[in-house]
């Protein structure tokens, strides 16, 4: 198999950032022809092996041993390098999951293979595929190319392919058992748990005034707050003012933070890095300001000011019918 | 307990960026390079442990070219790292993480850390490999996206971050690499004292040419561009006054929220 694609089991189902990373497989194996193959580690949770039973890929394989039950970078590093020994596939597609960022990185080195991560985009060029990847934030970007003979890792980025274009098929299922020792893994994990969120949902703001490390102190941000109680709009946040302990954790937006769609979101002073747009471009209206005019977050706004938010917040504040 | 802390040079993240004719690189003349932020995390993490362990050595390590590289050590030093070691490197950079790993694995191999930080990614190329590697090249235990660290004797258990506001408590042997996500704690500012006493520590300088590793480049990159816009974005222009008199106007009559 030309392509094998990384099924990752995301709380007991398929991971969304997988079935895009097969939209990607999908349209990178038509141009010249590649097949493509998917595999999920360990034991599969009700219900996903319909889905994978309706993948448009060649076969799926579920890959079985005792190490795989439970998650572990030890364990899936291994994995990953005993099934790309015995399938010898050319480029293995991921989504570019926190997981994936967790060990995929000792595969690469275990292999001496490259890792292109993040990648937003592919093209088959005349000396082969080339993978676009941001950088600086976001506001560059680099055509990347493996070097070398043998297999290529590959991770998309969350929502750079998306999975409504995903074909689907019947492919051949296949069980495959690898023989791993149990004391590869030498880490010991305890149950995974949730923070307490505080009873502010985002999610259900259909306004929502965003800051981001624009507002330049602590001591600034009622005046955000000011202009998002004027609009009758929640206060969201980026994630450096959590991390500096400015604003709660239940307040970000992000990738590790929540998912909004709300009718406005008005960014301010936020420059848009990747963590911070997927958690907000299903918003209807984007309207931002940002002294930088090359801030990626006005590559998604519907509307733009250069300007500082500083000067402008309780103008408009003030500007706003009561 | 004996800590590595590895630290990257990059942009400061309010810097215009301006890309070389040959569109190889960005131009450096004109700019300001910073700590890179999820490793002043990592760097503050580190000191924490020591301070509470009561006991150990905190070495920061940056590889790049003079004078940024120096600024940022010193800087490390000023926090408190006991000493330091610059992998001297003039451009073209090297950017195959793998590589990179292993020209890092070479100039510290034989510190024998039992702890290896870094932040989570770099600002520049966002690649997030750099420790790991280093950290399987040298057989090291790896746990990422660390938010909470407590020592227990030869483990360390840390709150790992996981997608969706999930986290989760792993306990690994050591020696352990560690990637710090951003936000695990308060970076201290260097004292005065700090930067006094920082001009007095070591930095050991290792030539990049005298760990370079037998390993071939596995990964490379063309030129840099400026993405192409997808969305058209209505930039609203003026002075502040016209500028507001336009967002009301757009709330009122656009976006209807008014």
């Amino acid at each position: 198999m030309d392509i094998l694609v990384f099924l990752e089991n995301q709380q007991g189902t398929l991971h969304r950032i997988s079935r895009e990373a097969v939209v990607a497989a999908q349209e990178f194996a038509r141009e010249p022809g590649l097949s493509v193959a998917a595999f999920w580690l360990g034991t599969l949770p009700p219900g996903v092996a319909e889905e994978l039973n309706a993948l448009g890929v060649a076969e799926w394989i579920q890959v079985s041993s005792p190490v795989l039950n439970d998650y572990s970078a030890d364990g899936y590093t291994a994995a990953f390098c005993e099934l790309i020994r015995q399938e010898q596939p050319r480029y293995i597609f991921m989504g570019h999951s926190y997981r994936v960022r967790d060990f995929v990185p000792r595969v690469s080195t275990r292999l001496n293979r490259p890792f292109i991560s993040d990648v937003i985009h592919f093209a088959w060029k005349e000396q082969g595929p080339v993978f676009t990847k941001q950088i600086f934030n976001a506001k560059m970007v680099t055509d990347m190319q493996a070097q070398g003979d043998g297999p290529v890792l590959v991770s998309f980025q969350a929502a750079a392919f998306s999975e409504e274009k995903l074909a689907a098929g019947s492919p051949a299922a296949r069980e495959m058992t690898l023989d791993l020792p149990a004391d590869i893994v030498r880490s010991r994990a305890e149950e995974p748990f949730q923070e307490e969120t505080g009873g502010v949902d985002l999610t259900a703001a259909d306004l929502i005034v965003s800051i981001g490390r624009g507002i330049g102190k602590k001591e600034n941000i009622p005046l955000a707050q000011a202009l998002a109680d004027k609009m009758g709009a929640e206060l969201g946040s980026s994630r450096p003012l959590v991390d500096a302990g400015w604003m709660p954790p239940q307040r970000q937006v992000g990738s590790s933070g929540q998912s909004v769609a709300p009718k406005l979101y008005f960014a301010l002073g936020i420059s848009g890095a990747i963590q911070h747009v997927i958690g907000m471009k299903g918003s209807k209206n984007v309207v931002a300001i940002n002294k930088d005019p090359e801030a990626p977050i006005f590559e998604i706004a519907d509307y733009g000011v250069v300007g500082d938010i500083l000067e402008l917040i309780p103008l408009l504040t003030e500007a706003l019918p009561g | 307990m004996k800590i590595g802390v590895l630290i990257k040079q990059v942009p400061g993240s309010e810097a215009s960026l301006r890309i070389l004719p040959d569109h190889s690189w960005i131009d450096e003349s004109t700019l300001e390079f910073e700590m890179n932020e999820s490793d002043s995390y990592a760097l503050e993490e580190a000191l924490q442990i020591v301070e509470r362990e009561g006991d150990g050595e905190v070495v920061a390590i940056s590889m790049g070219p003079e004078p940024r590289t120096t600024k940022v050590l010193r800087e490390a030093l000023a926090k408190g790292a006991h000493r330091a070691i610059h992998i001297v490197e003039s451009p073209p950079y090297e950017i195959d993480p793998l590589l990179v790993g292993h020209i890092i694995k070479n100039a510290i191999a034989e510190e024998h850390f039992d702890l290896l930080f870094s932040g989570l990614q770099s600002n520049d190329l966002s690649q997030g490999q750099t420790g790991l590697v280093v950290g399987e090249l040298l057989g090291m235990n790896t746990a990422t996206l660390v938010m909470a660290t407590e020592m227990q004797d030869d483990h360390i258990r840390v709150k790992r971050e996981l997608e969706g506001r999930w986290f989760q408590w792993v306990t690994i042997p050591l020696p352990a690499v560690l990637t710090i996500q951003s936000g695990i704690n308060q970076p201290r500012y260097p004292s005065l004292k700090g930067i006094m006493g920082a001009k007095k520590k070591e930095i050991r300088i290792v030539p990049k040419e005298t760990v370079l590793p037998e390993v071939e480049k596995t990964q490379s990159f063309g030129s840099i561009y400026i993405p192409q816009k997808e969305k058209k974005t209505v930039m609203i222009e003026g002075d502040a006054t016209t500028v507001v008199q336009k967002l009301v106007d757009v709330f009122k009559h656009e976006i209807k929220i008014l």
